[in-house]
C-alpha cells in the first residue's frame, strides 16, 4: 500500500474501532487531504473546523483532554507557527503538570517547493523544541504505522512532521549499509528521496557510502549500525528539509558527535526566505546538492589528511 | 446596553437597572454568603501568606470577585470547569478542598496540582476542574475541545483581557456553529494588568459573541443578576455572560492602589441590615473566618 492509503487506513479505523475523532481544515475537500483521509464525510468522529488555525489547534487538544484518540491535521506544516501554541503548552505539558495525558496525534504535512514563504519546508525543530512530546517523521507506510501504534498504546502527544512526497511512496525506504564507508548520510524525511538518489551518483564515483533514515527525532532513535558508520566514515553529513539553525539536524549532529568523536555535518534550506518562482524557491537539499558537499568535504578531508 | 464606561459608572453611581429580579430564599442567601466570606476570607489569609514571604510565587487574588463563582455555582452543578488565573473562587466554590489549594500557593506536593501549578494552574479532576497553561485565554478554545468531545457541559472562564485573543473569539464562532452545552463567562474588571479596555477596544465582548450567535447578556456583579442571567443562559447555550467586577487589589500580589470602584461585599450586607438576616449573616461571616484562618494556621509550612 501507498504511505497516503496507510494513513487512511488506520485513520478509519480509529474512528470506528477506537471512538476516535480525526479534526482539521477542508478535510473533506477534494483530494482529501492528499488521499491520508478516509472518505467519511457525514461520519462525526471526522470535525471540520473553522479556518481559525490557533483556536483550531486548541480546540484538538480539548478534545484529546477528554480522554478520546485524537488526530489533529494540518495541512501545511509551515502554519504550526499558529497551531502550536496549545499543542506544545498544553498537551506537551499536562501530564507533567497534572498527570493527565493528552494524547493528540498531530500530522503536520510538508510541502517541498512552490508554495512560498510561509508554508515551505518543514518546522519539526519548532515542536521539538518542547518538553512532553514525541516527535517523529516517518516516510514509509509501515513507518507510519509503526508511529500510530505506538501512540495508540501510549499516553503522549506526537508529533508527525509528514511530507506530501511520503504519500505516494508504495515500498519501505531501508538503509544503506556499505563495508568500508567512506561517507555517511543520515536523512530525515523527504530528505531521505534525496540522499537514496544520491547514492547512485557515488555508485559512478566508486565511493562507498552509506545512508540512514531517522524517524525517532524526540526521543533521537539512532541505531548502532549508524553510529558504527559515522565512526568509520571520513564525512557524515545529516540532511533535512528545515533550516540547519537550531534545527533537529544540527541536534542530530551534535549527539553523533558525542557518541562518535567524529565531525559531522548539517544539510538543509538556505538560510533565507522562500520565494514562489523557481529562482526563489527553498528546498529539500538535491541529490547533487548533497553530492556536491560531500565530494568537497571528502576533498578537504583529503588535503588534510595528506 | 450603552458603553462599557457608562456601565460602569452606573454600577458605580448606583443608577444601574437590575434585568433580573431573582427572589433568593433566606436559605439560598445564607448559602452564597457563606462561599461569598469564605472565598474573601481565604484570599486574605492568602496576602497575609504573600506578606509573610510564605508564598513566593506570583499569586493572583480574586478579591472584589470571589462571589461571582459562589453565585454561578448556585446555579450550575456537573460542569467541566476551565479557568485561567484569578480563579481561587472558583476552585473553592466548586466544592474544592482548601487545604489542598492552600498546600498548592505554598508549593507543596500535597497541593491541588501537586505544588506544580501554583496560583495560576488550580487543577483538581475531583471537582471537574482543568489546569491552565499560563497562555491567557487559551482555556477557552480548549474548554470547546472537551465540550466538543465529551458532549457534557462546561464553563469556561476569562478576564476582558483574555477575552480579546484571536482564537477565544475563533472558540465563540465555533461554539456557536456546533451548538455546544458550554458557557462562557468573562470577569470584566475593566483592565489589562492596569490598561483599561476603553483604551484597548472600541468594542464589546457581548455584541461580538451575539454576532456569531452565542447568547449573551452584560450584567452588573450583584449575586441576583449573575444567577439570573445563568439560570436563562444555561439553557440555551452556548452563551456568554459579561460580569462587571470592580478588582480589589492588584493585577497580582497583595497591594491596593486604593478603594475598589464598588465594594459589593458591603453593598450586600448593608441591603440586609434591619432585616432579620442581618444576625445570621454576621454570625457565618465570623464563623467562616475563623474556618479560613484555622485552615492557615494548620499548614505544614
Amino acid at each position: 500500500m501507498k504511505t497516503a492509503e496507510v494513513i487512511s487506513t488506520l485513520t478509519e479505523e480509529l474512528i470506528r474501532n477506537h471512538k476516535g475523532l480525526v479534526l482539521g481544515q477542508c478535510l473533506t475537500a477534494v483530494g482529501w487531504v492528499g488521499g491520508t483521509v478516509p472518505k467519511l464525510p457525514e461520519d462525526p468522529g471526522l470535525i471540520e473546523l473553522s479556518m481559525a488555525d490557533v483556536a483550531g489547534g486548541s480546540i484538538a487538544v480539548g478534545a484529546a483532554l477528554s480522554g478520546r484518540r485524537v488526530i489533529y491535521i494540518v495541512r501545511y506544516q509551515g502554519f504550526m507557527w499558529y497551531n502550536a501554541a496549545s499543542v506544545v503548552n498544553y498537551a506537551a505539558k499536562s501530564k507533567d503538570m497534572w498527570g493527565i495525558p493528552c494524547p493528540i496525534l498531530v500530522r503536520g504535512i510538508a510541502m517541498d517547493g512552490s508554495i512560498g514563504p510561509v508554508a515551505s519546508g518543514v518546522s519539526h525543530a519548532m515542536i521539538a523544541r518542547m518538553p512532553g512530546i514525541v516527535v517523529t517523521a516517518p516516510m514509509s507506510g509501515s513507518e507510519w504505522e509503526q508511529v500510530y501504534n505506538w501512540w495508540l498504546n501510549h499516553d503522549d502527544p506526537v508529533y508527525i512532521s509528514e511530507s506530501r512526497r511520503s504519500f505516494e511512496l508504495d515500498e519501505g525506504m531501508g538503509n544503506t549499509i556499505s563495508d568500508n564507508p567512506v561517507a555517511t548520510l543520515i536523512a530525515v524525511g523527504a530528505a531521505r528521496i534525496s540522499a537514496e538518489e544520491t547514492l547512485a551518483l557515488f555508485k559512478t564515483d566508486s565511493i562507498n557510502v552509506s545512508n540512514f533514515g531517522v524517524v525517532w527525532l524526540k526521543p533521537l532513535a539512532l541505531s548502532s549500525e549508524l553510529i558504527e558508520s559515522v565512526r568509520q566514515s571520513k564525512v557524515s553529513v545529516v540532511v533535512d528539509s528545515d533550516y540547519e539553525s537550531c534545527s533537529m539536524a544540527t541536534t542530530i549532529a551534535h549527539k553523533l558527535q558525542q557518541l562518535t568523536g567524529r565531525r559531522v555535518d548539517v544539510l538543509g534550506l538556505e538560510e533565507r526566505s522562500a520565494g514562489f518562482s523557481r529562482e526563489s524557491d527553498n528546498t529539500t537539499p538535491s541529490s547533487s546538492t548533497i553530492h556536491n558537499y560531500v565530494l568537497k568535504r571528502l576533498e578537504t578531508e583529503n588535503m588534510v589528511n595528506k | 446596553m450603552g458603553s462599557n464606561r457608562d456601565i460602569r459608572e452606573k454600577i458605580q453611581n448606583g443608577s444601574y437597572q437590575n434585568q433580573y429580579h431573582e427572589e433568593l430564599s433566606d436559605r439560598e442567601i445564607t448559602s452564597i454568603w457563606r462561599k461569598w466570606v469564605f472565598n474573601q476570607a481565604f484570599e486574605s489569609q492568602v496576602a497575609k501568606a504573600i506578606q509573610d514571604k510564605r508564598i513566593y510565587v506570583p499569586s493572583y487574588l480574586s478579591m472584589g470577585s470571589e462571589h461571582v463563582p459562589a453565585s454561578l455555582f448556585h446555579v450550575l452543578k456537573g460542569y467541566h470547569l476551565f479557568a485561567q488565573h484569578r480563579a481561587h473562587s472558583y476552585y473553592l466554590s466548586l466544592g474544592g478542598s482548601p487545604d489542598r489549594l492552600r498546600d498548592e500557593l505554598l508549593g507543596l506536593e500535597t497541593g491541588c496540582a501537586r505544588g506544580r501549578g501554583g496560583s495560576a494552574s488550580i487543577h483538581d479532576p475531583a471537582i471537574r476542574m482543568w489546569g491552565h497553561s499560563g497562555l491567557m485565554g487559551d482555556q477557552v478554545p480548549i474548554a470547546v475541545g472537551m465540550c466538543l468531545a465529551s458532549g457534557e457541559k462546561t464553563i469556561t472562564v476569562m478576564g476582558d483581557a483574555s477575552g480579546e485573543e484571536d482564537y477565544v473569539l475563533a472558540a465563540f464562532g465555533f461554539a456557536a456553529t456546533k451548538k455546544l452545552p458550554i458557557l462562557f463567562v468573562c470577569e470584566d474588571n475593566d483592565f489589562s494588568i492596569l490598561t483599561k479596555v476603553e483604551t484597548r477596544r472600541s468594542w464589546s465582548i457581548t455584541d461580538v459573541a451575539e454576532s456569531f450567535g452565542v447568547a449573551s447578556r452584560e450584567v452588573d456583579d450583584s449575586p441576583g443578576e449573575i444567577i439570573g442571567a445563568t439560570k436563562e443562559l444555561s439553557v440555551r447555550l452556548p452563551a456568554l455572560i459579561n460580569i462587571n467586577i470592580a478588582r480589589g487589589g492588584w493585577h497580582a500580589g497583595y497591594g491596593t492602589d486604593g478603594p475598589p470602584e464598588w465594594n459589593r461585599m458591603e453593598r450586600f450586607k448593608s441591603s440586609y441590615l434591619g432585616t432579620q438576616l442581618e444576625s445570621e449573616l454576621s454570625e457565618i461571616e465570623e464563623e467562616e473566618r475563623d474556618r479560613a484562618s484555622n485552615i492557615w494556621n494548620s499548614a505544614a509550612v
